[in-house]
């Protein structure tokens, strides 16, 4: 298990470099002179241009800014924004949010998901297994942003049960952009759930339970549901990290001070250092969320041991 | 030859259901993936004589799909608004009067005014064009290099097949809609095409996988070293032998992934970062009447459900083929 362990984090390293240089490849491209952008209106002396240019290491080749970015990286310096804050303040200040949203989306996403699953799952054919079926078909078919404005219309606006913007209501402004974020994986849950729960019906375990004369809350309770969770729990797992880096379109419209919704800001700002900062964070807890399922996998499924 | 070939595409199939090696299991984790959920059997796509073959059984199964009717019905009808947008409406979706900017739905305007005062049913009509457009364009590039490199590493394994793969993890780590939206930041223009290579730089990763699990469980297949035994060429091998196989997960996969990447299109034009007016594009539309929610809520509507349900038809054809050609949902 260590040895497993220990070379999968090492099979990560690249994969990380390999990301953040093209994070750092596709900003380096990003049109416009950052020093210009920096100076606003008035105009720098082309002494001070100079002297900035040498501090932020513009005049050096890609390569080289890059290996200077990640040496400053691993030290824990991120960078400063055209304002000179710090980028990892940005950071610090706005993860929480991110967070908050990510768990509010897991929360529902395994609640709601796993229970519509279940319930399809054990009657397939049922009305209500042809109801999720059906839901589930069209949640995926709308995309986010507009699942985003149908809520606000539909629970902010019309019924008023919610805020439809901001983090000013603590964890209640958070419900409405957590179930927008989570509707897709929601969707994927209930199905994997349900599909997994019927293939596992049909095994002869099953069969020798029932023929024993358990009660049917067991045979599914005890028997089927652990064997059939095992890949739904490693996608939930894996799709915290993934939730992360997709909340740039959620936090975009409920207007949330998140990680994403800096990123948006960044980009259209052209502040490289943000983007490369955070996009590289996002990457960097997808891969760690897809590599703790991987262990977790083990533990949770004794016929797959890696060693 | 024919006779071996039942028997191997069955061990293929078997094969194809073993557990992936470890390292891959990333991937299937990711969306698309799950929803493309494709334990379809590597099945031999060679014609047979006289029997039903994977494909006849298929389309003897879609054909009483109602889902599947459904889905084609409304894809018939979006394809024809995309190519035709003159069969649907005679307005001019660029005659617009600032007079009766954002009037709601009634009888002369079925689909109320614009912001600008433009006929909106003519425009989101029109709507369709280039979101169909950059669907199936974005889809056949992640085709090409899904193919290309996933047959390549699959083929050739070893470290080939190791750079591939690091380098597909490398995409994978980056979401479709991050990935796209700063490269777009980075491209001076932002037309069809660019919206599409966006689509494409960080989108094939998917297909490539596809592609090479099905190239490494049918390569070593009795019948492809007959071929090879007989001196096929590796190029014959693997278009003649070995990526036929691969025809039915793909389709099944590609389909639905049409469907995600128009939506994907439209979110990045949403943000601002994909399609630039004037062009007419759903994803725009959107885009310029967030801000009206609460006094014309029609503008957002509209555009929505059409974008929506042109999603729904690929995804209801995407789905309705896996059941039709996983020969173990019958």
């Amino acid at each position: 298990m260590g040895r497993y362990v220990a070379r999968r984090l090492l099979l990560t390293i690249p994969v990380l470099i390999g990301a953040s240089f093209l994070i750092f490849a596709m900003v380096y491209a990003l049109p416009g002179d950052p020093i210009r952008a920096l100076a606003g209106d008035r105009p720098l002396s082309a002494a001070v241009q100079a002297q900035l240019r040498a501090e932020y290491n513009l005049d050096d080749p890609l390569w080289l800014q890059y290996i200077k970015y990640v040496g400053d990286l691993v030290q824990g310096d991120f960078g400063t924004d055209f304002s000179g804050r710090d980028v990892s303040e940005t950071i610090f200040q706005r993860l929480p949010v991110t967070a908050k949203l990510a768990l509010a989306a897991v929360i529902f996403e395994a609640v709601i998901g796993l229970v519509a699953g279940i319930l399809a799952g054990i009657r397939r054919g049922s009305f209500f297994d042809n109801l999720v079926l059906i839901s589930t078909t069209l949640i995926v078919s709308i995309p986010v942003f507009v699942l985003g404005f149908v809520a606000q219309f539909a629970f902010g606006l019309k019924l008023g049960l919610f805020p439809t913007s901001g983090i000013g209501d603590g964890w209640y402004s958070y419900v409405l952009p957590g179930l927008v974020l989570a509707s897709l994986s929601l969707a994927y849950v209930a199905r994997l759930t349900r599909t997994s729960l019927a293939e596992n019906l049909r095994q002869d375990y099953v069969r020798t339970a029932r023929a024993k004369g358990l009660k049917p809350s067991v045979v599914i309770g005890k028997h089927t549901l652990r064997n059939s969770m095992i890949p739904v729990v490693t996608f939930i797992g894996a799709d915290i990290g993934a939730l992360m880096g997709g909340a740039i379109v959620t936090e975009s419209i409920f207007n949330i001070p998140g990680l994403g919704r800096a990123v948006y800001d960044a980009v259209l700002r052209q502040e490289g250092a943000v983007v490369v900062g955070i996009v590289t964070l996002f990457v960097f807890f997808y891969i760690f969320f897809n590599l703790l399922v991987d262990v977790l996998y083990a533990l949770l499924d004794p016929r797959i041991r890696y060693d | 030859m024919t006779d071996n070939r039942p028997d191997a595409a069955r061990r293929a199939g078997e094969l194809g259901n073993a557990p992936e090696p470890i390292g891959d299991r990333s991937g299937t984790v990711q969306r698309t993936d799950e929803w493309a959920d494709t334990t379809l059997e590597a099945k031999s796509a060679g014609p047979e004589i006289g029997e039903a073959s994977l494909w006849s059984d298929a389309w003897r199964s879609l054909r009483r799909n109602p889902f599947f009717l459904i889905g084609s019905v409304l894809l018939v009808v979006f394809l024809v608004m995309a190519v035709f947008p003159q069969l649907f409406t005679n307005a001019d979706p660029r005659d617009c009067d600032l007079a009766r900017s954002a009037q709601g739905p009634s009888a002369a305007a079925w689909f109320g005014y614009d912001v600008q005062g433009c006929d909106y049913y003519s425009n989101v009509v029109y709507g369709a064009r280039i979101s169909v457009a950059i669907g199936f364009l974005s889809m056949l590039g992640t085709l090409v290099i899904g193919v290309v490199v996933g047959a390549l590493a699959g083929y050739y394994g070893g470290w080939i097949d190791s750079v591939l793969a690091r380098i597909t993890d490398i995409f994978y780590g980056l979401p479709l809609i991050l990935g796209a939206f700063i490269l777009l930041a980075v491209l001076p223009e932002r037309g069809v095409l660019e919206v599409s290579l966006a689509l494409i730089v960080f989108g094939w990763m998917t297909a490539m996988r596809l592609v090479r699990s099905t190239v490494v469980s049918v390569k070593e297949a009795d019948y492809v070293q007959a071929a090879r035994a007989l001196g096929a060429s590796t190029p014959r091998i693997l278009l003649r032998h070995i990526l036929p196989n691969a025809i039915a997960p793909v389709l099944v996969y590609s389909t639905i992934f049409i469907g995600t990447l128009i939506a994907a299109e439209a979110t990045l034009t949403f943000l601002g970062i994909g399609l630039q007016l004037p062009e007419i594009s759903w994803g725009l539309q959107i885009n310029s009447a967030q801000n009206r929610l609460r006094d014309a809520a029609h503008l957002i509507f509209f555009p929505s459900v059409f974008l929506s349900l042109t999603v729904l038809s690929f995804i209801l054809i995407g789905d309705a083929l896996r059941d039709a050609l996983d020969p173990k949902l019958r």
